[in-house]
């Protein structure tokens, strides 16, 4: 594969990365991965979630140091050990979540670290208007002496391109700069790429938004699993082909059974126990409609950044829609709180079970009471012998290996671990479960248990919301899927209709595949 | 004038306005308020919680805290005692030379062994304590009358209090180093977002021990005053100091989460909280009521309370006071 990989290395190349390994306690996230940047270019760099991109930038920028390969940056070797020392040679970057410091003045997050000096004295005239200077290159008028977090996302995000600038840098990171920004805004981001790109300044550019690539970038590069899959100009490729490399599916590719969700019983399927209307709340979600049966196991199918977690967690009611309505069991449902969500029958585990889901130093009986802790207790108390005999139940009937109800969570396997999160919610005895991810970051065989007790729980009448970023998973495990794009619903699939085809399509363009839509 | 900026400039000029409406009212009803005795022993007395304040306002400006100002003070006065029959000068350098060491062990702990402030602090607070006490032998330590050692706090200079000028000074130095060096706005920017601070690739680690440093040494001078003064080393003196230099700190609008601060805010709060007590005094003279010394504590307190509700109402409409040049 990576010989077909060989780029044609133009002697206008400002970064070329060739052979980058770097692992983690002994896993590999890069593998050989590639990635060269022309000058005055704006390459795209896409993937999925775990496909190494963070990790490339985080190795390029000296915040990791890389295990194998070599970097060449401007024509000579590149070794910096450091972000500041990445951006003292001209590489700058710009992340995702706005790293400035919100009290300060524009001026000071746009020339902390070489002021301007005046009897050894900062000369904070000259620094204002230095500051201003850099921002009406971007036709950004702002009072530079008032601290950050008084304005908005995109001045906020103009500041910190200016601030690379002012730096002088030769290559920008951005690194999803467009989640947080309206349309109005965005377009004024486009044109600040496009001013930088004429100056010579080359711009990577992580998004996952597909069509914002086709409008300001000119060449991009796939990831998949630590390698570089492809590298096109973007004239060249269409959005299925994007998502089909992102994916590793080709698209004529028909193939059986991947998973253990096969042969499900469709007769068991319910009434419909939760539907949703045009729920909206930002950018991230900003139109999705969809319904959940009992009995059901009901799929949401999306790149990353869709706005499928960011949909469950209003259905929970972690966050509180601004539009839409929800009915639950037949009656207007409105949670302010995930307690409301708890009490009408709903559990959420969610995607991230190290920091939101599992307390490690706690035991596996613990972890898994810790949410009926109150119903359990009597005026306080907590009624041990109920408690034992469900935590018991539950490591039964999920097949949880382990030592017993009091050993610490933390010592069992990530697929174990996910049992007990779910028994967790199962002995509250959901109606609806909603699972974010249910079996990211769990080795092959768990992954099919998991899948397989998934399955069980349906048949036996439980409601579920799965969100997969894995294809297969949510095809195969999924009655119905459900496709969001870019905050919006924009397809429903049976499980007869969603063919990786079909799913990708959708994914793609936002629109059932019979509408043939040509890239630009 | 938009009103969030009105909120701003009273987030930045609260404890000003509510100072001189303090002084006002106690020159209308106090004959001897805004006496030369009153002021100058006012001042006298509370330069040595400026200098304490002054440190505190710059840990806690970079999102820190530091407990133990009032155990180095503490030591301060006790080791510079010790030293004054060596002259003036020495007994100065040997009470700030201490201060400078609980400070730099401070720095150590914080920047180095990456212990919390609190503790880090928390336990220098004791170990500091239990040197002076043992230094001491458990009473305080007369200072020598001949080196002249005295005239630091008790003499005036101009017509001025001696300790009175060095507060002032500092606080002059401190108000250049956070408006004009790199240094300054670093402790901000530290306080603010410190991983934001290090990926601008500004030193955080080392603006972080030179406050700690500076803190120390103020806290030692503070104590020098204090010996100076009264004319022995205090081991036991310093209980509590750091809490009233974290009220004066809080009172001038420096947010404890770091980020945000003004050190003539700082001044203020300490002038405030000072003042206060002062007025308090004159009213159990005039005999209309008897406030005994718990009551002033209460009353501070609530006092405190109220400034922070405040501040915490103004920055939640995201206006905090943010410039001072």
């Amino acid at each position: 594969m990576r010989s077909e990989l060989a780029f044609e290395m133009n002697t206008n190349s400002l970064l070329s990365m060739t052979g980058i390994d770097k692992r983690f306690a002994g896993i590999p996230a890069l593998a050989g991965a590639s990635f060269a940047v022309g000058r005055g270019e704006v390459h795209a760099l896409i993937g999925q979630n775990g496909a190494g991109k963070s990790t490339l930038i985080k190795v390029l920028t000296g915040y990791y140091k890389r295990d194998a390969g070599e970097v060449v940056f401007d024509g000579k070797p590149f070794e910096v050990s450091s972000p500041q020392q990445a951006q003292a040679s001209g590489i700058s970057t710009i992340y995702q979540e706005i790293n400035l410091v919100p009290y300060r003045s524009i001026t000071e997050n746009i020339c902390l670290g070489r002021e301007a000096r005046r009897y050894g004295l900062l000369d904070w005239k000259r620094m204002h208007q230095e500051a201003e200077a850099l921002l009406q290159r971007f036709n950004v008028r702002a009072d530079v002496r008032r601290p950050l977090m008084e304005f908005n996302t995109a001045t906020q995000q103009m500041v910190a391109i200016a601030r690379a600038i002012g730096f002088s840098a030769k290559l920008v990171i951005m690194d999803e700069p467009t989640s947080s920004l309206d349309e109005r805004e965005v377009a004024v981001l486009f044109n600040v790429i496009r001013q930088l790109k004429q100056e010579g300044v080359s711009v990577v550019f992580v998004s996952h938004k597909l069509d914002e690539l086709y409008e300001v970038c000119d060449r991009v590069t796939i990831m998949r699993d630590g390698r570089t899959v492809k590298t096109a100009a973007m004239n060249e490729i269409d959005k299925i082909g994007l998502v089909s490399a992102m994916l590793g599916r080709a698209i004529e590719r028909a193939e059986g059974h991947a998973t253990a969700f096969s042969d499900r019983d469709e007769k068991k399927i319910g009434k419909v126990l939760l539907s949703a209307e045009n729920l909206a709340i930002n950018q991230i979600v900003q139109d999705v409609s969809f319904n959940v049966r009992s009995g059901e196991i009901a799929g949401f199918a999306g790149l990353l950044g869709a706005g499928r977690t960011e949909t469950a967690r209003l259905v929970f009611g972690i966050d509180r829609p601004r539009a839409g309505t929800m009915i639950f069991n037949g009656q207007t449902f409105d949670p302010h709180k995930p307690s409301d969500a708890i009490a009408a029958g709903m559990g959420f585990c969610t995607e991230d079970r190290k920091s939101e889901g599992i307390v490690p130093d706690m035991s596996v009986a613990e972890n898994m009471m810790l949410a009926l802790m109150p119903k359990l207790s009597k005026s306080g108390v907590i009624d041990d012998k109920a408690q034992r005999d469900i935590v018991e139940r539950f490591i039964r009937q999920l097949g949880i290996k382990c030592s017993g109800p009091d050993q610490k969570v933390r010592e069992l396997s990530g697929g174990n671990q996910q049992k007990v999160l779910l028994g967790r919610w199962l002995a509250m005895n959901p109606r609806l479960l909603i699972l974010d991810e249910p079996t990211r970051g769990i080795d092959v065989g768990a992954k099919g248990e998991i899948q397989a007790l998934i399955k069980t729980l349906a048949d036996q009448g439980l409601a579920v919301l799965m969100i997969s970023s894995e294809l297969e998973e949510v095809i195969e495990g999924a009655d119905r899927v459900f496709v969001l794009r870019e905050g919006i619903s924009v397809a429903e699939f049976d499980r007869d209709e969603a063919t990786e085809d079909a799913v990708m399509s959708a994914m793609a363009h936002g629109s059932a595949p019979t509408i043939a839509e040509a890239a630009p | 004038m938009t009103r969030p900026r009105l909120i701003s400039l009273l987030g930045s000029y609260g404890v000003v306005l509510a100072l001189l409406l303090l002084v006002l009212f106690g020159w209308a009803r106090y004959d001897y308020f805004l006496g030369f005795f009153n002021i100058t022993s006012v001042l006298r007395y509370n330069s040595m919680f400026a200098l304490v304040a002054l440190g505190m306002c710059f840990v806690i400006m970079t999102g820190g805290i530091d407990l133990s100002v009032g155990s180095t003070a503490a030591l301060g006065s006790v080791v510079a005692a010790l030293a004054s029959p060596q002259g003036a000068w020495i007994g100065l350098g040997a009470g700030v030379g201490a201060g400078l060491c609980v400070g730099l062990i401070n720095a150590i702990l914080v920047t180095r062994l990456k212990i919390m402030p609190f503790v880090a602090t928390l336990a220098m607070m004791l170990a500091a304590s239990g040197t002076a006490l043992l230094l001491a032998d458990n009473q305080s330590v007369s200072v020598s009358y001949e080196s002249g050692f005295t005239s630091i706090g008790q003499d005036n200079f101009l017509g001025f209090p001696i300790p009175a000028w060095i507060a002032i000074m500092a606080y002059v130095v401190g108000w250049i180093v956070v408006n004009f060096t790199s240094t300054g706005r670093g402790v901000l920017a530290v306080g603010g977002n410190e991983d934001a601070t290090r990926l601008m690739g500004l030193p955080a680690d080392r603006i972080k021990f030179l406050v700690y440093l500076a803190s120390g040494g103020l806290a030692g001078l503070a104590g020098v005053i204090l010996a100076s003064q009264f004319g022995a080393g205090q081991p036991i003196e310093g209980v509590g100091w750091e809490l009233f230099a974290i009220a004066a700190v809080v009172v001038g609008g420096t947010l404890l989460t770091g980020g945000v601060g003004s050190v003539g805010a700082t001044l203020a709060g300490v002038l405030l909280l000072g003042i206060l007590f002062n007025v308090l005094n004159f009213e159990n003279g005039k005999g209309w009521i008897s406030l005994s010394a718990y009551w002033q504590s209460v009353i501070r307190g609530l006092f405190l309370l109220v400034v922070v509700i405040l501040q915490a109402k103004l920055s939640s409409r995201g206006s905090v006071a943010v410039r001072d040049y």
